[in-house]
């Protein structure tokens, strides 16, 4: 049934459309002025104030210096090997608590669940958690990075509540089969769960990417840091001097300002690829994770 | 009686003895990294020296607590997380329903995917890259001051004004969250019966009356649900963009108890203080979100558990 529209919402349907472009510029112009910022001329770009709409003077020069650059190469293979490791035991891990949560009439299960539950509204505290990680002489490694952070209980009741959509006349029909749970676990749940495990790997593999503090708190060797942490010395501590030697100091800082944006560009194209992508699976898991107990 | 349990428990384990087996590794994880730690966190009423370890430390009772009490950063600690996490909840909460309810009356798919698509493009960001950014754009001669200048204002360095930083805190959260957050809000609303809008609109009631009288009640339990979880979280500011946005002369509004425990606890290694503070806060934490949950419950029927 198509209801005439009144001329007071066709006056709303205008201003909605001009209010959400607005917000779509706002969301949007920052990330823009990065990646123009980044292919122009750095002397031209240092010369000028105001909006930037497109690279002033392309220049790639920007580019070179950090791919030239050995401490970003190290740090995108650190957070290539701690993806990889970190996804492989996250999924496994979560998908085995997600599994026993999501079967019905065990004894233990409701005390077990309370025991994983508690840990989503209290914790120890950062300092306990890192005299913790030290006494298991988990510092100063990569596993430190992975290890500890194998099951995020959020994605844990994610998971679970979509493994509990999965009829029970399946199971049942394995179990008289005489399938256990690891097969029934491994070959029934696990490839009908394909949609959600994508949204796993997704939300894992952002946080992953993502995270810097606690490598910053655990690794003092330079040669393992992942990308973050290197990202924060160039961005933060303005540390851009090893990409700028040979350039005259007159124009180093506009150099270190076009170096500082090419590399924002190079840590963010990566995520910004898969996006697309995987756009359509993000409503499917937090719709999933908005049922609630 | 306890035969009886005696029995149930066999027949259990017999039944799903491989369940427990297939779940062990899932406890262990649960117990080496939260447990443990939370056992741990007895030091905060010890004098805890790495040499001495956790259990050989001597006990000192409330020593630590009440230095915290009375430390000159108690009150400003309290004050700044508070506000920040207020300003957040007070801004930050209704901007994503409020994104949802304009996007929810775009009929045109395109645009509505593409504006989908874009404002969820900013929680994709790394918070380094966000951070650096506000850092770059805050400088004298960057972006938010040449707007500022453009509009005839005057150019400041913009990070080190203690009276701005909560303003940059929480704006640059919104911008990278309000896409994102809608996304739970558009998927209440797409549940929405339409057949409700169309009688509401034979009544004859406009947008507004729709949106009270339709919209609203029926996405009601997912804004408290959300609602419950923020309020746990109040005094649970997050301290990695703290880390990252402040320094000394922002300080005194934008320290908040988490950065200063990273600070005396990780920089200062004054283990059981830092401990103690932490824990205080947990707690405190913990209380809020059972209250709010309390709450919720009797007003509402809608609750976490």
């Amino acid at each position: 049934m198509k209801v005439k529209r009144s001329r007071g919402e066709r006056i709303f349907s205008v201003f909605n459309y001009i209010l959400l472009t607005g917000i779509i510029v706002i969301c949007f112009y920052p990330v823009w002025y990065v990646a123009a910022a980044s292919f122009s001329d750095s002397n031209t770009l240092s010369a000028h104030t105001g909006i930037l709409l497109y690279p002033l003077g392309f220049s790639l020069e920007a580019y070179k210096k950090v791919f030239a650059n050995p401490m970003i190469t190290r740090g995108y293979l650190n957070t290539l090997f701690i993806l990889t490791a970190g996804i492989i035991l996250d999924l496994f891990m979560t998908s085995l608590g997600a599994y026993f949560l999501s079967r019905k009439k065990v004894l233990l299960k409701k005390p077990i669940m309370i025991l994983i539950m508690f840990t989503m509204f209290f914790s120890g505290g950062m300092i306990p958690f890192y005299l913790n990680l030290k006494d298991l002489h988990l510092t100063g490694t990569l596993w430190g990075l992975i290890l500890p952070f194998m099951i995020n209980t959020y994605n844990l009741v994610i998971l679970r509540t979509s493994f509990e959509s999965i009829p029970e006349s399946l199971v049942e029909a394995a179990q008289i089969d005489g399938a256990g749970h690891f097969t029934i676990w491994g070959q029934i749940i696990l490839p009908l769960s394909k949609a959600i495990l994508a949204v796993m790997v997704l939300y894992y593999g952002v946080s992953i990417w993502n995270s810097w503090f606690w490598a910053s708190a655990i690794i003092r060797n330079r040669e393992m840091y992942p990308l973050q942490v290197i990202l924060r010395e160039i961005l933060m501590q303005n540390d851009v001097t090893s990409m700028t030697t040979g350039i005259g100091a007159a124009d180093q800082e506009s150099v270190a300002m076009t170096i500082k944006y090419a590399t924002i560009i190079v840590a963010t194209v990566p995520i910004l690829c898969v996006y697309p992508f995987l756009q359509k699976y993000f409503a499917k898991g937090t719709m999933v994770g908005a049922v609630k107990e | 009686m306890k035969q009886k349990l005696m029995h149930s428990v066999r027949k259990d384990w017999k039944k799903n003895w491989s369940l427990y087996v297939l779940v062990l590794p899932v406890l262990l994880f649960f117990l080496i990294f939260q447990y443990r730690p939370m056992y741990g966190a007895i030091i905060a009423f010890k004098d805890y020296t790495p040499a001495l370890g956790i259990e050989k430390s001597e006990w000192i009772g409330l020593e630590n607590f009440t230095r915290f009490f009375q430390s000159v950063y108690f009150g400003r600690l309290l004050k700044n997380t508070l506000l920040l996490s207020i300003y957040n909840l007070i801004f930050g909460f209704p901007a994503p329903i409020i994104l949802a309810l304009l996007l929810n009356e775009v009929r045109n798919r395109r645009f509505k995917s593409l504006a989908q698509t874009i404002t969820y493009l900013p929680h994709f960001i790394s918070l380094i890259v966000v951070t650096g950014m506000i850092t770059d754009f805050s400088l004298t001669t960057g972006l938010f001051n040449d707007i500022i200048a453009l509009l005839g204002g005057e150019r400041l360095s913009l990070l080190q004004e203690a009276g701005l930083y909560r303003t940059i805190y929480v704006a640059s959260s919104i911008w990278q969250e309000v896409g994102w957050g809608s996304i739970i809000y558009l998927s209440a609303l797409s549940g929405v019966d339409s057949q409700l809008y169309e009688a509401a609109q034979i009544d004859g009631a406009g947008k507004w009356k729709q949106l009270i009288h339709v919209t609203l009640p029926a996405i009601a339990p997912t804004i408290i649900i959300m609602l419950i979880l923020k309020m746990g979280t109040l005094m649970n500011m997050g301290y990695e963009k703290t880390l990252l946005l402040y320094n000394p002369s922002t300080y005194e509004t934008a320290d908040i108890i988490s950065s200063y425990i990273y600070r005396v606890g990780l920089l200062e290694q004054d283990w059981s203080y830092s401990t103690a503070i932490g824990l205080f806060n947990s707690v405190i934490n913990f209380g809020l979100l059972l209250a709010t949950n309390k709450l919720s419950k009797r007003f509402s029927e809608t609750s976490l558990w």
